[in-house]
């Protein structure tokens, strides 16, 4: 099935730019590097999310884990915080190796037990939560000095925007994973895997191994995001960040990547994100519409993604096709 | 054939009867029902009642499952036909006007759905994930961001009064649970469902019309989320858009698949189903009875699920299914444990 992935790469892009264009047409002040830079700020711990979500859709599977384990790594950091005089990056250290341990056994049980993603990282998603019930189910506090430190290292543009760094964290992990994705051997094994299996065995990708890394790295890009989020919130609750999942799919499936599998960027993850994040800064902006707006209109646009890739896949195979063949590749 | 469905759900009687046992060894008094004020009281009434909803819910998933299809827009839907039910009634209007726009609003999201599918080709897991996420924020719009309340009393006797003694929500799960069981089973409709789910391709090729039996499921799956929408809204006596089904589909989706139905479509069965709804409710319940701290409610729950999953899956089936050839025992039941041979590797998401 030759298509064009590309092509929905840039109309995220160009979605971006012109829905960028109209919000500072309306409200010029949308125009300024502080709204830019609270951009970056605000949806790094979803950005960081969507990262690893995007190699585990290009893998054909999904994580629905994602929201709980940052709700847990925000309530473990605090926990730990409080009752011991760990320093905060081996408290770090720590939760990304429980983090990227969980994420490795989800995905041996996911290859081994061959049992669907989808209800695999279902039963992950409950017992992270109730981990974090566990641990604690009132908001605690992060009132520790090397947080301070992190919150107060930033980079002032000279018209005032303020790029902290965990907007920057957010960009290094793109960067990384364009690198790993496109020049590396795990990379291609991770699109052979999506496009398809069976296909991918034959070939001699590692399955496996290829399998459980994809979930590691997703569980361990989640706990990167519970720390970012401990960081950006200076607390820790275990209620917090329900639904992230479905955004960072969100955001995937807006920058074009396909939910089967096999075809897309991480660049447009990112674009998918920024998308997101410029439909809630137009609506603070406007001040009037409701914040439910939102959600419909991440729906909306949703809808017209996934149209918009099936009229492109359609337009891209249909030639090749046989008139008998039913369209079922779905 | 009465045979081979009891052989069929023998598993899920199985593991409901040790949750029960559970019940009654946390809960002594947990099988004792008494009748007072005209209505039956008890634990196992509860357990029954309040696993309505996803009981309700689980009976459409399994047809959409069946298809090798899944609907995670049945939560936000379940918002928004309470959202609509009660807007209904503050409006002036009666339970019986509400109850039909609720379901009519039901109708409407599956046929989004069910269009999308079916002719569009989308993806169901995608195509179903629009409505979930803008489904609440639409449910939010019909009740301007409030928890709208309501005190009519037809209404409200649907999610809360009795029929023969027993709750309304039990008298309807089963009623609905009857009527597409009889339908999908006393017809063919049943075994075509199971053939589009198998190979659509091939079961177009042999002349079904998958493209209307598609759009039919999410029908009724539309309509079996807005019934117990209207039961959670009756319930509580409001309509909650924030909270009315939250996570609930992934209850829905847990019962199909702890009834043993595949989520690769295929065979499947509704009794199986409705009866992997109560276990949930039993695990509930016993998680309640037993005085456990309720933090620990979510660990549990998801221990015993990945427990019944690894029971389920394919590899564990085939290594019990050598071990028991190589033990001797003539022919191992094909059917006895999950509903079929399953080609896993191929398809996983």
């Amino acid at each position: 099935m030759t298509r064009s992935p590309r092509l929905s790469l840039y109309i995220t892009m160009a979605t971006f730019v012109l829905a960028y264009a109209v919000c500072a047409w309306q409200y010029p002040a949308m125009f300024s590097t502080r709204v830019v830079a609270n951009l970056l700020t605000d949806n790094a711990f979803l950005g960081i999310t969507a990262v690893g979500m995007t190699f585990v859709i290009l893998s054909g599977g999904i994580d629905l884990s994602v929201g709980s384990v940052i709700a847990f790594s925000g309530v473990f950091l605090a926990v730990i915080l409080r009752d011991t005089t760990m320093h905060p990056l081996v408290a770090f250290a720590l939760l990304l190796a429980i983090t990227i341990s969980f994420g490795a056994a989800v995905g041996a049980i996911i290859h081994y037990l061959e049992m669907p993603p989808f209800i695999v990282t279902l039963a992950g998603m409950f017992l992270m939560r109730g981990l974090a019930y566990v641990l604690s189910t009132d908001s605690v506090p992060i009132t520790h000095e090397f947080y301070d430190t992190i919150q107060d290292v930033y980079w002032k543009a000279p018209s005032g925007g303020r790029f902290r760094l965990i907007g920057g964290i957010m960009i290094l992990c793109y960067i990384a994973a364009m690198i790993v994705l496109h020049r590396t051997r795990f990379g291609q094994n991770v699109y052979a895997l999506g496009g398809n299996l069976a296909t991918a065995r034959l070939m001699g990708v590692p399955i496996a191994r290829t399998t459980v890394m994809i979930y590691a790295i997703a569980g361990g890009l989640a706990g990167l995001a519970g720390i970012v989020y401990s960081v950006y919130t200076s607390a820790g609750y275990s209620l917090s960040t329900v639904g992230v999942e479905l955004d960072a799919i969100a955001a995937v499936v807006i920058g074009g990547t396909l939910l089967t599998g096999g075809s897309g960027f991480v660049a447009g993850t990112f674009f998918g994100i920024l998308i997101m994040g410029l439909i809630q800064t137009y609506i603070v902006f406007d001040g009037s519409l409701s914040s439910w707006w939102t959600k419909i209109v991440i729906g909306g646009l949703l809808f017209a993604f996934i149209m918009l890739q099936k009229a492109l896949s359609w337009a891209t195979t249909t030639r090749r096709r046989p008139a008998t063949e039913f369209a079922t590749r779905s | 054939m009465i045979g081979a469905t009891f052989r069929r759900i023998t598993p899920q009687l199985i593991i409901l009867g040790i949750v029960l046992l559970l019940n009654f060894l946390v809960f002594p008094g947990f099988f004792s029902i008494e009748f007072q004020n005209g209505r039956l009281f008890g634990n196992l009434i509860d357990v029954l009642n309040r696993g309505a909803p996803v009981a309700l819910l689980s009976i459409g998933m399994t047809l959409v499952i069946a298809t090798k299809g899944i609907d995670l827009s049945v939560g936000a839907v379940m918002a928004i036909a309470g959202a609509v039910a009660a807007s209904v009634v503050t409006g002036g209007g009666g339970w019986f006007t509400a109850l039909i726009a609720a379901l009519a609003a039901g109708l409407l999201c599956g046929l989004w759905n069910g269009v999308l599918v079916a002719f569009l080709r989308v993806q169901p897991i995608v195509a179903t994930l629009v409505l979930m996420v803008a489904g609440r924020g639409v449910a939010q719009l019909i009740t301007e961001g409030k928890i709208m309340t309501f005190l009519n009393e037809g209404l409200i006797f649907l999610g809360a009064g009795t029929i023969l003694g027993l709750p309304t929500p039990i008298i309807i799960w089963l009623a609905m649970g009857t009527l597409v069981t009889f339908v999908v089973r006393r017809t063919a409709l049943g075994m075509l469902i199971e053939a589009i789910g198998i190979n659509e391709t091939a079961s177009r090729l042999a002349g079904i019309n998958s493209r209307v039996l598609l759009l039919a499921v999410y029908l009724i799956s539309g309509v079996c989320a807005a019934t117990a929408g209207v039961i959670v809204a009756a319930d509580i006596k409001g309509a909650d858009a924030n909270n009315a089904g939250l996570w609930m589909e992934l209850d829905a989706i847990l019962a199909v698949v702890i009834g043993g139905n595949s989520l690769l479509g295929g065979r499947f069965s509704i009794v199986a189903s409705l009866l992997g709804a109560l276990i949930i409710q039993s695990v509930n319940s016993v998680i309640l009875l037993s005085g456990m701290p309720p933090e620990f409610n979510l660990v549990i729950k998801a221990l015993i699920i990945i427990v019944i999953l690894v029971i389920q899956s394919p590899t564990v089936k085939h290594a019990l299914y050598l071990l028991r050839a190589s033990a001797g025992s003539a022919v191992p039941e094909a059917h006895a444990v999950g509903p079929r041979n399953s080609p896993a590797k191929e398809t996983r998401s």
